[in-house]
């Protein structure tokens, strides 16, 4: 198979090329070379011409929804791709060649758009320190240390207030109280305002362009109020309260020639573009920071870092335990309910089925939450048929409990598949078995096992990969727990994904984007090892890709 | 009778002991959502009285829970029957052309779904803030946004069934199609589609029920009550007041599992077909 891989990714490119087309086609060339004479002769139908107009129509419509925004907002790359993407297609649908690509591309678009981009931007993150703090660009840090350092000084201009909206962004309306002149105050500066009628108190009543946000619900808002403010030069206008504003001096400011932060109190941090932060002289640093890169640093972390990588091998051990029990289970029960039902002898075979796959059919979200209620300790059912215990605050029990409930959702699935895989089996091979003496047992061991086993062994594999990754089980029934009395960041079942959602602070805390995109790195590599080696060593590979 | 016991009876005990462990907890939730308590407290396997107050309360309470069912409904349906059409589509091709770079596209799609979209949810949601700026029909809050990146996922291990499945149909069917003169299209929609009914039917309901029990990438996307999803709106509902709103919650769980039980039900005589027939040809 190694010989194939010269073709690398051009399944994905919109263009397998007609040569493309040319390898395997060669045993069936004189059909083939029959159909593409057939087709010639069918191109002017009434169906090719209305497909062809309905092609061009979807993609002037998509042209005119797509690309303003682009155009507005100077998005100039995405203008690009998006206007290449677009061609490629429109070209593809008119032209009678790459029939494959015609299928492919589609599926291929959505997977690009929201599968592999994620992916390769979850792999560039990784490298970086992007988080909380470290959100935008040095200039981005700068601005928003500048603003956030404005500070009321003595004869700092003030003004009546009044929050208004346009186009869904909060605006500034300013009124100038000796003046009664009203001035608009955006993200992006300020702008006079005609025509607006100013009350006495001087708020604002109404403006030509502004939706005014009545004070009741502006109140409800006082934090995005807060934190706004309107750029001038040398300060900016800030909110004090509802209906008064200031302009106000920057205290810091940026000195481009020694790339550091200054204050007039005497205070100076100087850029470290490793760190990604303003320094001051004793190694303090200014909250606000960038993003930098920062090599291999989450990586070593995770390994190295004593707070993190202490648990990590315990985490990474009881992950394989979960994945690989909630597998044999599920398999296990599936198929000894399947063979208990493979039998003509057995009665009323479809209402079994129906009441076993219920479980299956159920949302899983919500019956996950009610398994974790019966587990409950003072009212829970589990508590009051089997006693009272504290089933989910006891390590040994809250991962036994994980592997039940597991074994409930996922063995009707396995149930299915193995019913089907059983039905395949042929008869004769069973039966010539039972003819040569061979007990139930063996039969079963040495014919029937193994041939399901080959059938369903990548259905196995996703299985494997999908639990190595059952968050929600372990979000909704434990959220990682029970904790030790003195770490409360790493439970008794946390799988390295719940303790990555957790250490990067999605729940709540500092959130470090850059650390856990590590992370799912990370675990990405175990999951496609473990599965390529099983693929590997199954013969599976040779039946999915012939 | 020691022989029928050997060779039937315990493959009845076996199923009966099975089933009994599948039921309980859906009993359970039965129980609570009749329990007109409608707390955890009060509830057991046999409920102490009947009454649909929790169904009441949860269909006039505050929660909007019928435009959160409607919203999940929609954004299933939608899915999964366009991600079945794409996927269709790819396996087709994979089946029936041969073209360069076709093992490698079959390998790398299995190796992309192994990367669950759940991973990449810091760069999905770095992405759609973008879009959310741009295009905000496709932005956070809004349905179109989760169902476009749903599809994302729709070439994957569904496609690797129909392949499987589409390789069983013998080839001569469609080539002899194209030989009376029908174009590839005309093949695909006219002989292929109809000829794999059922794991298409399968496919779409293992399509659905997957997008329906979604639950982070929307607890990430939809913020405002009202744009939520059953599984969004239901966690919140529990994890606002645990106890007391037991019964609702229950009464919700039985509501929501109404679409994908009826599913179930009404395509059950494919599911075993559509499920294995892939599988075992491989």
């Amino acid at each position: 198979m190694t010989t194939e891989v010269t073709g690398a990714g051009s399944a994905s490119s919109p263009h397998p090329g007609p040569s493309g087309q040319a390898p395997d086609q060669r045993s069936r060339g004189g059909r083939r070379g029959d159909a593409e004479q057939v087709r010639r002769t069918r191109e002017l139908s009434t169906g090719f011409i209305v497909s062809r107009i309905a092609v061009l129509g979807i993609v002037a419509a998509l042209l005119i929804y797509a690309l303003p925004p682009l155009i507005q907002t100077e998005a100039w790359t995405a203008l690009v791709v998006v206007g290449v993407v677009t061609a490629l297609v429109a070209y593809l649908y008119l032209t009678p060649r790459h029939i494959p690509a015609k299928y492919l591309v589609p599926g291929t678009i959505f997977l690009i758009a929201f599968a592999i981009v994620p992916i390769v931007l979850t792999f560039v993150t990784a490298f970086t320190n992007f988080g909380d703090g470290h959100r935008g660009t040095k200039e981005e840090a700068i601005r928003a240390i500048e603003t956030s350092s404005v500070t009321q000084v003595p004869g700092s201009p003030e003004y009546y207030l009044t929050i208004a909206e346009r186009d869904g962004e909060m605006v500034f309306l300013l009124v100038d109280p000796a003046t009664k002149a009203v001035q608009a105050g955006t993200a992006a500066g300020l702008t006079p305002v005609d025509g607006a009628e100013v009350s006495l108190t001087g708020k604002v009543l109404t403006a030509a362009g502004y939706t005014v946000i009545p004070t009741a619900q502006a109140a409800e808002r006082d934090a995005e109020i807060a934190a706004f403010s309107v750029p001038t030069p040398g300060g900016a206008v800030k909110a004090t309260g509802l209906s008064r504003a200031f302009e106000g001096k920057a205290d810091k400011s940026y000195d481009a020639a020694c790339d550091c932060v200054t204050s007039p109190s005497g205070g100076r941090w100087v850029a470290d573009e490793v760190e990604g932060y303003f320094v001051d002289a004793e190694g303090k640093h200014l909250d606000q920071g960038w993003k930098v890169d920062v090599g291999f640093a989450n990586f070593t972390k995770a390994l190295t870092d004593p707070t993190i990588s202490g648990h990590f091998l315990n985490v990474l051990i009881w992950n394989f335990v979960f994945a690989l029990s909630a597998v044999a289970t599920t398999f296990a029960l599936g198929m000894i309910v399947a063979l208990a039902l493979h039998s003509p002898r057995v009665r009323g075979t479809k209402f079994y089925r129906i009441l076993l796959i219920l479980p299956y059919a159920m949302p899983g979200f919500a019956m996950l939450l009610i398994w974790r209620d019966m587990f409950n300790t003072d009212f829970g059912l589990i508590s009051k048929l089997f006693g009272v215990h504290d089933w989910l605050g006891t390590p040994t029990t809250a991962r036994l409990g994980l592997i039940v409930i597991n074994l409930w959702m996922g063995f009707p699935y396995m149930f299915l598949v193995i019913t089907g895989a059983l039905q395949a089996v042929p008869r004769e091979l069973t039966d010539a078995a039972r003819i040569d003496g061979a007990s139930a047992w063996a039969g079963f061991r040495r014919v029937t096992l193994p041939l399901v086993l080959v059938a369903l062994t990548p259905l196995l594999i996703s299985s494997f990969g999908f639990n190595f990754n059952n968050f929600n089980n372990i979000k909704l029934v434990t959220n990682g727990g029970p904790y030790a009395i003195d770490n409360s960041t790493v439970g008794a079942t946390d799988l390295l994904i719940s303790y990555t959602y957790r250490v990067a602070g999605f729940d709540s805390g500092v959130a470090d984007f850059g650390f856990a995109a590590a992370i799912s790195v990370f675990i990405f590599a175990i999951v496609a090892t473990v599965s390529t080696v099983a693929f590997w060593r199954s013969r599976a590979q040779e039946e999915v890709y012939s | 009778m020691i022989k029928w016991l050997r060779d039937v009876g315990w493959r009845y005990a076996v199923v009966l002991v099975v089933c009994a462990f599948a039921l309980f907890p859906v009993v359970f939730v039965v129980s609570a959502a009749i329990n007109p308590l409608g707390t955890l407290g009060s509830t057991g396997l046999i409920p102490e009285g009947a009454s649909l107050k929790n169904f009441v309360d949860l269909l006039t309470g505050d929660h909007p829970f019928t435009k959160w069912f409607l919203n999940s409904v929609i954004i299933a349906l939608i899915s999964a029957f366009a991600g079945l059409l794409i996927s269709v589509a790819a396996a087709y091709a994979f089946s029936r052309m041969r073209f360069r770079g076709r093992r490698v596209g079959l390998l790398s799609i299995l190796l992309i779904q192994m990367f669950p979209q759940f991973l990449a949810i810091v760069a999905i949601f770095i992405v759609f803030t973008e879009v959310t700026e741009l295009y905000p029909a496709f932005g956070f809050n809004k349905p179109w946004g989760l169902l476009v990146l749903y599809l994302g996922g729709a070439l994957g291990v569904n496609t690797y069934l129909m392949k499987g499945y589409l390789d069983t149909v013998p080839k001569e069917i469609d080539e002899s199609a194209t030989m009376d003169g029908a174009s590839h299209v005309q093949t695909f929609f006219r002989i292929i589609l109809p000829l794999v009914g059922p794991v298409l039917a399968v496919t779409a309901m293992l399509s659905f029920i997957g997008t329906i029990n979604e639950f982070l990438i929307a607890n990430v996307f939809l913020r405002d009550t009202e744009a939520k999803t059953l599984a969004v709106g239901m966690y919140g509902m529990l994890t606002d007041k645990r106890d007391a709103n037991f019964g609702m919650f229950a009464a919700a769980t039985l509501l929501t599992a109404i679409p994908t039980v009826s599913l179930f039900l009404w395509l059950q005589k494919y599911i075993v077909s559509g499920l294995t027939a892939g599988a075992v040809k491989g």
